[in-house]
């Protein structure tokens, strides 16, 4: 699954209380993600304000003019209190961005939230346009990505080399066995250039980005407690996504999706992927897995992920780990890995 | 042996109830004057930053219009999305309440006391008809519709709710008063002056500008406690002192009998903690009552002379509560040190008879002197050089310790020359007598004379400001009737309205500015004789209104000339262009600096703004129907005009207040003294009958002696009164021209009120001839049997 | 007759009752004479010297000084009466602290508005108190104390002296000495003397000697 952070409430105090877990609650007056979706483009590249959350969800593995490995993140979600849309302040949509990179030795992330209604954050479909504050995703197939914090900013430029990807069943992507569901797809061919704004001086880079979409209301069961997720770009041109829900009762559900160098999907589902952690890291006093073993037998997989940075700690209003990974083993690649719910 | 020492040393407390009684109440007073004092500063300092945190004053810089208008939501989102982490503030008035809208997702954090904790619920918050925070008084006064929330770290008469909420409580669709500024802001922003050039941005000041405005009234205040802490301090200082020294044969037995001098000082050092945490629990409270008899007049006062709001209410902060008990111990350490230190170093054989209090204490009589020589120097040079707060209170700390312990000694130099003096053998017994009861009694004097001079001091301060503020009102508000419009079109229908049927109409138009490098506000002024006739200045050139008008010339307020170092024919520049200043002129309550242009340079330099507020010439008469007819003809509501009458009126009920709030104080310190110089004669009555039993056997009358008893108390209370007075028009001189300055930035005239000071010599008078009555009667009611007894050895 | 006292009679309220100190006394003194007070402690001798000096009032009796009734006398009239008739030296504490000595001495006198500096300094002088005048009391001895009563007590002209085991408090030498000196001046002023004490060799010293015994003269 791509299930990224969600945000059922924005602000920190409630996030506290309420954490990852309690996700699944009710979706009421909200719509159910129903199996065999038919997508619309480019109207489903815009928002779904009747679904409780959604986002649009960009990692990118680069590469500076020496050698040295970065990693990219910007991210938008929507976070609805009502299946509505008004304008003004009474506007029941909120919006939150986040925006990290990182380097072998350093971690830069910031945050930002906002209301929809009054034009500060928001989606359009055609032309395609995400912001929040001056942060903004233009153009899906041809387009641009900007987000500055307090330390650092990016200006890229991405090209998609291959088709969108439809995860699970036909997009309709299944979180755990008693059903909870999202809509899912990804742009995983992604060409991405650019220059990063650092403390030190401004890097020119260029690398692989990887676009999730995907919205939901209840992704998640009462039960499942956090997740782990892995993208992967191999140099051989393929990729592969992977995801782990954890669960209060020690059971995993896994999830998997092996996309072919021309963007042909096969997707796998609980009992046919593992991941197993190898070594964990404490960052910011949560301990995370930072070296996982990822076998997808039926693809001929078997890789040791490795964080290029273990310290990748997003201290956002709600605190989860995301940071470019290494791949090795039974083929070489780079890829991002998301891991929440280590509180 | 612990429990045998102690039951030992706590029997002279049995045996002595008043002593016990004077060390508890002169302790407890002491700690209630100072933790009601600081109650109310507590209290206040609490209302103040909470207001501060909600409207996020002090921590955070703020954008505002240039022209005093509203922003626009297109406007706020425009600078978002160039970058600028800023937060949109919406406040205003509904039925007394302020509202302030807030956007909580937004907003820095820190920003607003609202803690959303169990319970809250963003979705209430942040749609549909919304929740307000606040205290019960001010959402009980608010009309139904959102959710109501209790929170008492809300400032007082204020709630808290979503920007949303506020814009549809208050009517002000779309409407922002200020944007609040991020402390981190990303890289790669915009400059402020390409994105919104006309937004001017507001420097976070460090700390409220209510608490720096307010400054002024909490020194007063604090002044207060500390002085009348001092006054008990000097009380329980004398008990400490004579039940030591009485108890001197006590310790002699003990030490004899083979108790360690260590354990008998920790034993009486637990005996002094206990009674100062018995003292100190009782001051608390009646600090608490002080408090809130005397908040609802405080919190009028500074609601009515700075605008800040405080609870009339008073709740028990542990802060207070904590420090008046530590100042009760401390207090008592204080105290007791001497005497401990005396008990110390006593050798085993010479504790065995008190110590008479003589007069021969020459060698301690002259390092007094000395001391006290030294710290009034100190004080005069200090108060020829003081620049700086930290030097105005070295300099009244200096000026009054030194005057307390010069006191005994001057008043012993005046006794003994009136001995001389003096010709008749009872005057003459009288002035040598009332010389040695100076050492018993110097204690309490000396705290009536740092009452006294408290009082002289801070209602010469209070008064100063009283009679300059009026003075400064009158020059200020010189139009009788003031207008505000609503928007540019009303303003333009307003004095189309008036022109033909004032006087005069005096726009108000200011811009905030840098000066030197300070900010200021820049009033454009029109040429009109109200300035020529009613503005009073501390310096300025001739023809002072001339050259302004001419439009080369600015006027500068004092805060602005002494922190910029600007004075008169110095050159200002504003928008590229100079001005020379032309005069200086006093503006009391106001924190930041100000200047004033002509009307054609002002609306030269800033083109944008259009004045809304107006000031009205017109005879005072007239005024009501002018205000019926702007209400009826022009459609600006009553509420938007203000009449100079009801504005003076309004002024003067506040110091009345302050007033109020002074004199209550100024009686409990005098109370307090006149309690030190009661508990000091009672204290001295047994010693007396001795000294008294000669002179009534060689013929004179228990009658004359009790008469003369409360004569000498009342003389010395004279005395004191008379070096009190110089002491305390020192004090506010101090005040006035040292620690004003350095706090604010202006320097008070100074007046003297002979009356009051009479009528405070009168108190202080009255308090200590209540103090020395019972003592006199009891002395003349004494029976002669017990004056026989000090002649014979069967005592 | 200088001091005549009839039938006199005191009476003291204590914790087990009344107490009857005189039960009706009878004494007589004329100018110039010395008369002795003996009796045991308790007998009533120092209430009947405060008695007959003004400093407190009878129960019953009469007591008639220099022709004036004192027991028909106010406060005031008795206080006027130990400012000019009578003169008292007590046991201790016959000073006036915060006086110096010269001060002290001429107190009573200048109290009587009979102060006569030549006098003062004459009795300064025979007490030997010359060097002390300048002194306060606390700075002299118990001796010199005594001997600056005494003058004190002579400097108006007392035509009465009363005292109350004046050397009691003195070592042997310096008593003598002091009692000599006092008789001396009495008898040169011509005033009466009457002395209370329960010295048999002090009362030695006077013309008549008369023994208080449980309220009565014996």
């Amino acid at each position: 699954m791509n299930a990224k952070v969600l945000i059922l409430c924005i602000l920190p105090a409630m996030t506290q209380a309420q954490g990852f877990s309690g996700l699944g609650s009710d979706a009421a007056g909200f719509t159910l993600p129903q199996p065999h979706p038919q997508f619309e483009f480019p109207a489903d590249h815009g928002a779904h304000p009747d679904f409780r959350i959604e986002w649009w969800y960009v990692t990118a593995n680069l590469t500076g003019p020496d050698g040295t490995p970065y990693g990219l993140q910007w991210t938008l979600f929507r976070s609805a209190l009502a299946p509505a849309v008004r304008p003004g302040w009474d506007d029941p949509q909120l919006w939150m961005g986040h925006a990290a990179v990182t380097t072998p030795t350093d971690h830069f992330v910031t945050e930002r939230l906002a209301r929809g209604g009054i034009g500060q954050a928001g989606v359009e479909a055609q032309p395609f346009a995400a912001w929040i504050d001056d942060w903004h995703f233009d153009g899906i197939d041809e387009g641009t990505l900007r987000a500055t914090g307090p330390d650092f900013g990016y200006d890229m430029t991405l090209t998609a080399e291959g088709p969108l990807v439809r995860q699970g069943e036909d997009g309709y992507s299944v979180k755990s066995t008693s059903g909870q569901a999202s809509y899912y797809y990804s742009q995983p061919f992604y060409r991405i250039g650019g220059t990063l704004h650092l403390p030190d001086g401004d890097v020119p880079v260029t690398g692989t980005g990887w676009l999730d979409r995907e919205w939901s209301s209840q992704p998640l069961a009462e039960n499942q407690t956090g997740w782990d997720w892995f993208s992967v770009a191999f140099d051989a041109g393929t990729r592969m996504m992977v995801y782990r829900l954890r669960q209060s009762d020690g059971a995993d559900y896994y999830s998997a999706t092996w996309i072919a160098a021309d963007g042909t999907s096969t997707p796998y589902t609980d009992g046919e992927v593992t991941a197993t952690p190898l070594e964990e890291t404490t960052v910011d006093g949560h301990t995370v897995p930072t070296r996982w073993q990822v076998e997808l037998p039926a693809e001929g997989v078997d890789v040791t992920v490795a964080a290029v940075n273990t310290q990748a700690w997003m201290t956002t209003s709600v605190p989860y780990w995301e940071g470019p990974v290494t791949v090795d083993g039974s083929a070489k690649g780079v890829g991002y890995l998301e891991m929440t719910g280590y509180d | 042996m612990t429990g045998t020492v102690l039951r030992a040393l706590l029997s002279h407390w049995r045996r002595n109830p008043l002593q016990l009684f004077t060390l508890l109440a002169g302790l407890a007073l002491a700690t209630a004057l100072w933790s009601g004092v600081q109650a109310i500063n507590a209290e206040a300092r609490a209302s103040y930053d909470s207001a501060a945190a909600t409207l996020g004053e002090g921590t955070f810089d703020q954008l505002t219009r240039s022209d005093g208008q509203p922003l626009t939501v297109a406007s706020y989102v425009a600078l978002r999305r160039a970058g600028w982490l800023v937060s949109p503030v919406t406040e205003g008035r509904l039925d007394g309440v302020r509202i302030v809208g807030l956007d909580p997702l937004t907003a820095p954090g820190g920003l607003g006391p609202v803690q959303i904790a169990d319970g809250a619920d963003v979705g209430a918050f942040l749609s549909g008809q919304g929740q307000v925070f606040g205290r019960a008084a001010a959402l009980a006064a608010l009309p139904a519709g959102p959710e109501k929330v209790e929170s008492p770290d809300v400032a007082p008469d204020t709630v808290i709710t979503d920007i949303g909420v506020a814009q549809r409580l208050l009517g002000r669709d779309g409407q922002i008063d200020r944007l609040i500024v991020a402390m981190t802001q990303p890289i790669g922003q915009a400059p402020l002056s390409e994105i919104a050039p006309e937004l001017i941005r507001k420097v976070a000041q460090g700390g409220s500008d209510l608490g720096r405005l307010t400054d002024s009234f909490h020194l007063n205040l604090t002044a207060f406690g500390l002085l009348s802490f001092a006054v008990g301090i000097f009380i329980v200082n004398g008990a400490i002192g004579l039940a030591f020294e009485q108890r001197r044969p006590v310790v002699r037995t003990l030490r004899a009998l083979g108790v360690p001098l260590r354990r008998l000082m920790v034993l009486m050092a637990l005996e002094l903690a206990l009674m100062a945490l018995v003292a100190g629990g009782i001051g608390v409270a009646l600090g608490y009552v002080i408090a809130s008899l005397l908040l609802p007049d405080v919190a009028a006062t500074l609601q009515g002379l700075y605008g800040a709001t405080v609870a009339g209410t008073l709740q028990l902060r542990p802060v207070w509560w904590a420090s008046g008990l530590a100042i009760a111990f401390g207090g008592t350490a204080m105290a007791s040190a001497a005497a401990f230190w005396r008990l110390a170093r006593l050798p085993l054989l010479a504790g065995g008879s008190p110590r008479a209090l003589s007069m021969a204490a020459g060698r301690s009589a002259r390092v007094q002197g000395a001391l006290a020589l030294v710290l009034l120097v100190a004080a005069g040079a200090l108060a020829l050089t003081a620049q700086g707060l930290v030097a105005g209170f070295a300099l009244l700390g200096s000026m009054l310790i030194g005057a307390a312990l010069a006191l005994p000694l001057i008043l012993d130099r005046v006794l003994a020359m009136a001995e001389r003096l003096s010709r008749g053998v009872r005057a003459q017994w009288f002035w040598a007598d009332t010389r040695q009861q100076l050492p018993g009694l110097s204690l309490a004097l000396a705290a009536l004379l740092l009452a006294m001079a408290a009082n002289v001091g801070v209602s010469t301060m209070v008064s100063s400001f009283r009679l300059t503020f009026t003075g400064f009102l009158d020059q200020r508000l010189a139009s009788e009737l003031y207008v505000t419009a609503a928007d540019p079109a009303d303003a333009k229908r307003l004095v189309d309205y008036v022109t033909p049927r004032v006087r005069a109409v005096l726009p108000i138009q200011s811009a905030p500015a840098q000066i030197a490098g300070f900010p200021a506000e820049v009033f454009g002024a029109r040429d009109d004789a109200t300035y020529r006739d009613n503005w009073a200045f501390l310096s300025a050139n001739p023809d002072t209104w001339d050259a302004v008008a001419a439009g080369d010339g600015i006027l500068i307020n004092e805060q602005l000339s002494r922190r910029s170092g600007l004075s008169l024919n110095d050159a200002v520049t504003l928008g590229g262009r100079q001005f020379a200043v032309e005069g200086v002129y006093g503006d009391y309550g106001n924190p930041i600096g100000q200047a004033i242009l002509t009307e054609a340079a002002f609306e030269a330099l800033y083109p944008d703004v259009t004045p809304l507020r107006f000031g009205l010439r017109l005879p005072a008469a007239e005024v009501p129907s002018l205000v019926e007819a702007l209400e009826n003809d022009v459609g600006i509501p009553a509420a938007n005009t203000v009449n100079q009458a009801g504005i003076k009126r309004i002024s003067l009920d506040i110091f009345d207040r302050t007033f109020t709030v002074t004199t209550a104080l100024n009686i409990l310190t005098l109370t307090v003294a006149g309690f030190a110089i009661l508990m000091s004669l009672l204290t001295l009555a047994a010693l007396r009958v001795p000294q008294l039993a000669p002179a009534w056997a060689m013929g004179l009358t228990r009658r004359e002696l009790g008469l003369l008893e409360l004569v000498r108390a009342v003389l010395l209370a004279v005395l004191t009164a008379l070096v009190a007075l110089p002491l305390g028009l020192a004090l506010a001189w101090a005040l006035l021209a040292v620690v004003n300055v350095a706090a604010f930035g202006w320097r008070l005239p100074m007046f003297l009120f002979p009356l009051d000071y009479l009528r405070l010599g009168g108190f202080a008078l009255l308090a200590a001839a209540l103090a020395a009555l019972w003592p006199a009667w009891r002395l003349a009611r004494t029976p002669p049997s017990d004056l026989l007894k000090v002649f014979s050895n069967e005592r | 007759m200088l001091l005549t006292v009839t039938d006199l009679r005191k009476t003291y309220a204590t914790a087990d009752g009344d107490f009857d100190v005189l039960r009706g006394v009878d004494l007589s003194l004329d100018a110039g004479q010395t008369l002795a007070l003996t009796g045991e402690s308790g007998s009533g001798k120092s209430t009947l010297l405060h008695l007959i000096g003004g400093l407190d009032v009878p129960d019953g009796g009469r007591i008639v000084l220099d022709g004036t009734d004192l027991t028909a006398l106010d406060d005031a009239g008795r206080a006027r009466m130990r400012r000019e008739t009578v003169g008292v030296v007590f046991q201790q504490f016959n000073l006036i602290p915060s006086l110096r000595v010269v001060d002290n001495i001429a107190f009573q006198a200048r109290l009587a508005g009979r102060h006569d500096g030549a006098w003062c300094d004459t009795l300064a002088e025979r007490m030997g108190l010359t060097p002390q005048l300048r002194k306060y009391p606390e700075q002299l001895s118990g001796g010199q104390q005594q001997r600056v009563a005494i003058a004190r007590t002579l400097a108006p002209r007392p035509r009465l002296v009363l005292a109350d085991e004046p050397t009691g408090n003195l070592d042997e030498a310096a008593a003598a000495q002091v009692l000599a000196l006092m008789l001396e001046l009495v008898t040169d002023t011509g005033a009466g003397l009457l002395m209370v004490t329960h010295s048999d060799r002090l009362a030695g010293q006077m013309q008549r000697r008369l023994h208080l015994s449980r309220g009565v003269i014996a």
